[in-house]
């Protein structure tokens, strides 16, 4: 076991690396919550950001534009992933593999080597490992992190409350009725794929600038992380509100928690190795927790609703029978 | 108003599931008709209702609303010239969304939806007044997601949905047919009034032979993806169960002991 003052070092690197994977959760709960897609593009979609950012800064763009490009890539990434699965008709889990094995050439091809770092001495980073504390407040890598999160939770609260919005919501929801009510549900699942990836590669982009560089390697398992985050948030936080925001914010929340979790677990003096795993094994259980729920408790699941069921139903009898 | 010509749609064909749903349907709906469906299982019902809406392409044949070919218009753009009502009350609306916000979505049928705010205040009010209409108690529970309403209460909202924006013609595949007999006649009630008060065209399909008569100005008999009795007018007004399955009879001959029993009066 290490000594406490180790571990209340480590905490806000895991604040920063928690807020930054927190974007990529965000990413994942567009496809996963709200279009009811597991999109496994992410794996790959997130490296192609980083990548992106680190060749445009290399080249001398500008911050913003280099942002912006990993962006953009990320967004055909996921445009790729929406073309597959809907034109093409193939299941979106498997449209998401064959974008994310394909996106490992295309990753390569962009730094042309599996590894490409990133001076932080050189560069005018936004975000790095080295400024998490004693920096001046402006270039606070979690205070940039946290605020970059709000802005994104702020403008996507007002994009899934605009029209459009809501017809992506309703087409993850229920698509008999999307299509009964005009709602082109493929244009609308492709959409989401797209914007989804756009934020994953986004995130990579601040990801691979924070840790000094952009690796062919660094999304594999970004999908998990990112589940982990959407369950580990809702099951804390969840129950106290349904405001979009509000579930938004709980997100970026809970992988902050996993990552304070993980500097926890590796403070107690857990082979590194097995991290995978362990995040693998968390992600399963919370899943499997509602399934289990509806299995195996069910008479009293049905107990508690019922009440409230009757009463509703007893107003439409009523009006029946008068 | 809406002809389908000549319509065939086999399921599964070449395989030992092949199955004809539709034989070369022809039907000509006026503006104003409110046409009851009926028919034994597997007589193409529904099959028929699917073709108007899109689901799939016949095989064969026209699908023409108001003088527009639309028999290769994809179902969500055919979308805003009906409104329909499912079976199942679970798939007329979105279960985790709000009461309110499933009208709004409905109300813009057929319209862009573009990216100003996805409800207006003053839509909110018409929503309120349309439900206090109905009198389910749901005009004071606007914000509540529709996951918590009853089937009845689902089915209710689905047909408001359905004709928030008058369709052209509205289409209801047995929408009361998941529902216990009194909330049944609560939707069944409903509808009357809608179509009525709005002057719908409609056609409803139903397993009840009592509702066929009582409801709509003209009822149809679908059996083999076929219609093969059309009843209007003074005929359709002094129809009773007994002279129906006369002409039922009639009209189908050996297939009568077939579908009789399938058709509960």
């Amino acid at each position: 076991m290490g000594d406490f003052g180790a571990l209340i070092s480590g905490l806000p690197g895991a604040a920063a690396q928690g807020l930054i994977w927190g974007i990529m959760a965000i990413g994942v709960y567009i496809t996963y919550k709200v279009l009811d897609v597991a999109d496994l593009t992410v794996d790959g979609s997130i490296c192609t950001g980083g990548a992106t950012c680190i060749m445009l800064l290399m080249a001398g763009f500008s911050m913003p534009v280099a942002l912006l490009g990993a962006f953009i890539a990320g967004c055909l990434a996921g445009l790729c992933t929406g073309i597959i699965h809907t034109f093409m008709g193939i299941p979106a889990i498997l449209a998401g593999i064959l974008t994310q094995l394909a996106l490992y050439s295309v990753n390569l091809k962009i730094m042309g080597k599996a590894n490409q770092p990133i001076n932080a001495s050189n560069y005018d980073l936004l975000v790095s490992l080295r400024n998490v504390k004693n920096v001046p407040i402006g270039q606070n890598t979690i205070l940039i992190t946290f605020v970059i999160v709000a802005i994104l939770i702020g403008f996507l609260y007002w994009f899934f409350g605009t029209e459009f919005g809501s017809s992506i919501r309703a087409s993850g929801a229920n698509q008999a009725m999307c299509r009964a009510q005009g709602i082109n549900v493929d244009f609308n699942t492709v959409f989401g794929l797209t914007v989804s990836n756009g934020i994953v590669a986004f995130s990579g982009a601040l990801l691979a600038q924070y840790q000094g560089f952009a690796d062919v390697n660094m999304g594999r398992g970004a999908i998990v992380i990112g589940l982990a985050a959407v369950v580990i948030g809702e099951a804390v936080f969840g129950k106290f509100s349904q405001n979009f925001a509000y579930k938004l914010s709980c997100v970026a929340i809970g992988s902050i928690i996993y990552y304070f979790v993980l500097q926890v677990v590796i403070w107690r003096g857990l082979d590194p190795q097995l991290l995978k795993m362990l995040s693998a094994i968390i992600v399963a259980l919370f899943l499997a927790v509602p399934y289990w729920k509806g299995k195996y408790f069910k008479p009293h699941h049905k107990h508690a609703n019922k009440p409230a069921v009757n009463t509703e139903e007893k107003g439409v009898n009523e009006n029946a029978t008068a | 108003m809406l002809q389908l010509k000549d319509i065939s749609k086999t399921f599964n064909p070449g395989t030992v599931n092949e199955k004809v749903a539709l034989n070369g349907l022809n039907l000509h709906i006026e503006k104003g008709d409110f046409i009851t469906v009926i028919g034994g299982n597997g007589a193409g019902k529904s099959t028929m209702l699917n073709a108007i809406a899109g689901v799939w392409r016949p095989d064969e044949g026209q699908v023409i609303i108001d003088g527009i070919d639309v028999t290769h218009m994809p179902e969500h753009k055919r979308a805003k010239y009906l409104g329909r009502v499912f079976q199942d009350p679970m798939l007329g609306t979105a279960a985790t969304m709000q009461i309110e916000e499933n009208l709004a979505l409905a109300i813009r049928r057929g319209k862009k939806r573009g990216l100003k705010w996805r409800i207006t205040p003053a839509e909110r009010k018409i929503y309120r007044e349309k439900l206090a209409e109905f009198d389910l108690g749901l005009e004071n529970r606007l914000t509540d997601k529709v996951g918590l309403l009853s089937g009845g209460q689902r089915q209710a909202l689905t047909l408001l949905m359905a004709t928030l924006q008058a369709p052209k013609l509205l289409l209801l595949d047995e929408h009361t047919a998941a529902l216990d007999p009194k909330t049944a006649a609560k939707v069944l009630e409903l509808t009357d009034k809608i179509v009525t008060e709005s002057n719908l065209t409609t056609l409803m399909i139903t397993h009840n032979m009592n509702d066929a008569i009582a409801h709509g100005n003209r009822l149809i008999m679908l059996s083999n993806g076929r219609i093969i009795l059309d009843i209007k007018g003074e005929e359709k007004k002094s129809l009773t169960v007994e002279k129906l399955l006369a002409k039922f009879y009639e009209a189908s001959g050996s297939s009568f002991a077939d579908d009789s029993v399938l058709l509960s009066k």
